[in-house]
């Protein structure tokens, strides 16, 4: 079978393993409605995944969740995924992570780790993350990881609740010795969006946090990088969605949906496909949900004529959705965005709550 | 510029890999995906973490028909950019 050439090939793939998770954390990015254990995919059609994307120009995997040490095979798909020559990433919490685990991953071949972080001290992080006790575990965690000589990046995911503790956060990071940290601003899809209120940071927070990231990375240069996501409600000019729709990308999903991002399923009128009935190229080429969003041809006003259309590609669909009541609007964030002004006053009233209480994640 | 006794290392978790789909070679590293050019294979191709960077320039410099002294500076800038990213080390 031929490929259409004017469509890139994907770099990354995130694989959800399991929408299992022993935390619970409010802003989580999975859908509301998951899928349930039963319906995951077992141990060789993933790796027969891993080894089409490997195939399809993937060079980087992201082994995620929900809480990818949930899965039991998870040193056998980290074996496959090394196996079909894929860069792997393991995204996780850490609890479930013993130093035998680890040592078996280590020689699985396991690339990389990215550790979360909730908050700074057992008090935030395990009422953030919901689960008692469980700051303590992925110090411990943390610690065996840091002795195994894995390569680390810390994620702190900071929000109106916590971002006091972004100054702490760093420091942890660079006492973990870890390469790089990733600052994120809450992004409000999944679970997060149910949590608006008690998350938004205020346009203060997301200001000092700007400063207090370029002030880091500046003293920090050759010692760890950091990458930021910035409160994208509090700007004047949207995220750059995925890197392009469908150019850089693809998510699966613990049943086998393939997504081109992890929120995409917010989006009504598209339809996905499942790696149990179509080979992956198949549907990152030829795939409706992926060729929706493709090129230029989809942008309304303000985008189509817009210079900047080649920076962000119009921003996040599911943000357009979310807000706009249409996927393929113009970002609410962007500043030429009709809706921009109500976007700032919907960060603004979002930001200014007190003592919301906040919407657990459960898992499936 | 890099001192001339420095060792590059590639460390843990950073990998040199010949990508055959774009039929180029990449650095693979956490988060980052950098494509090289054939000069910076040919620099990440002589550091095996034990040469100095004073021998690795004598090597390319043999290789390359090149002046030693005109391509330590770039040679320096290439390593610096990536210690820099936290994706190559230097050992004293």
């Amino acid at each position: 079978m031929t490929y259409p050439a004017d469509i890139p090939a994907p770099i990354a793939m995130l694989a959800e393993l399991t929408y299992r998770c022993p935390l619970s954390c409010p802003y989580c990015s999975n859908p509301i409605e998951m899928a349930k254990k039963e319906t995951e995919l077992d141990t060789q059609i993933w790796a027969d995944v891993f080894a089409q994307a490997a195939k399809l120009g993937v060079l980087q995997l992201h082994l995620s969740g929900g809480e990818p040490a949930s899965r039991r095979d998870l040193v056998a798909l980290v074996a496959a995924a090394r196996k079909a020559g894929l860069y792997t990433n393991l995204i996780t919490s850490a609890i479930g992570l013993t130093q035998r685990r680890l040592a078996d991953l280590e020689q699985a071949g396991l690339d990389h780790i990215q550790l979360s972080l909730q908050g700074t001290d057992a008090e935030m992080a395990d009422r953030i993350g919901g689960y008692k006790g469980g700051f303590e575990r992925k110090m411990q965690a943390a610690k065996w990881i840091v002795e195994a000589g894995f390569p680390l990046t810390l994620n702190a995911v900071v929000h109106r609740q916590n971002l006091h503790q972004l100054p702490e956060a760093i420091e942890m990071a660079v006492a973990m010795k870890a390469r790089r940290m990733e600052v994120a601003i809450v992004q409000f899809h999944g679970w997060a969006m149910l949590n608006r209120q008690g998350m938004m940071p205020t346009r203060a927070q997301a200001e000092e946090a700007n400063e207090i990231v370029a002030a880091a990375r500046k003293r920090l240069k050759g010692v760890m990088v950091i990458d930021y996501v910035p409160a994208d409600y509090h700007s004047d000019y949207p995220k750059r969605c995925m890197g392009g729709w469908g150019t850089t990308g693809l998510n699966v999903t613990p049943d086998g949906l393939v997504l081109p991002c992890h929120a995409a399923q917010t989006i009504p009128s598209l339809q996905f496909e499942n790696v149990r009935d179509k080979a992956l190229a198949d549907i990152w080429y030829h795939g409706a949900a992926f060729n929706a969003y493709r090129g230029e041809d989809w942008m309304q006003e303000p985008c189509k004529s817009c210079d900047r259309r080649k920076l962000d590609f119009g921003g996040c669909r599911c943000q357009a959705m979310a807000i706009a009541g249409e996927a393929a609007a113009t970002d609410p964030v962007c500043i030429k965005s009709p809706l921009h002004d109500k976007m700032t006053e919907l960060a603004h009233n979002l930001s200014s709550g007190d003592n919301v209480e906040l919407v657990y994640r459960k898992s499936p | 510029m890099i001192a001339s006794a420095a060792i590059p290392v590639i460390p843990r978790g950073v990998r040199l890999h010949e990508d055959k789909v774009r039929g180029n070679w990449v650095l693979l590293a956490p988060e980052r995906t950098i494509s090289l050019d054939a000069i910076g294979l040919a620099i990440l191709q002589e550091i095996d973490g034990t040469r100095e960077f004073e021998e690795i320039v004598a090597t390319l410099a043999q290789k390359y028909d090149a002046p030693a002294a005109q391509i330590q500076g770039d040679v320096s800038d290439f390593i610096t950019g990536l210690t820099d990213r936290r994706i190559l080390e230097l050992s004293a």
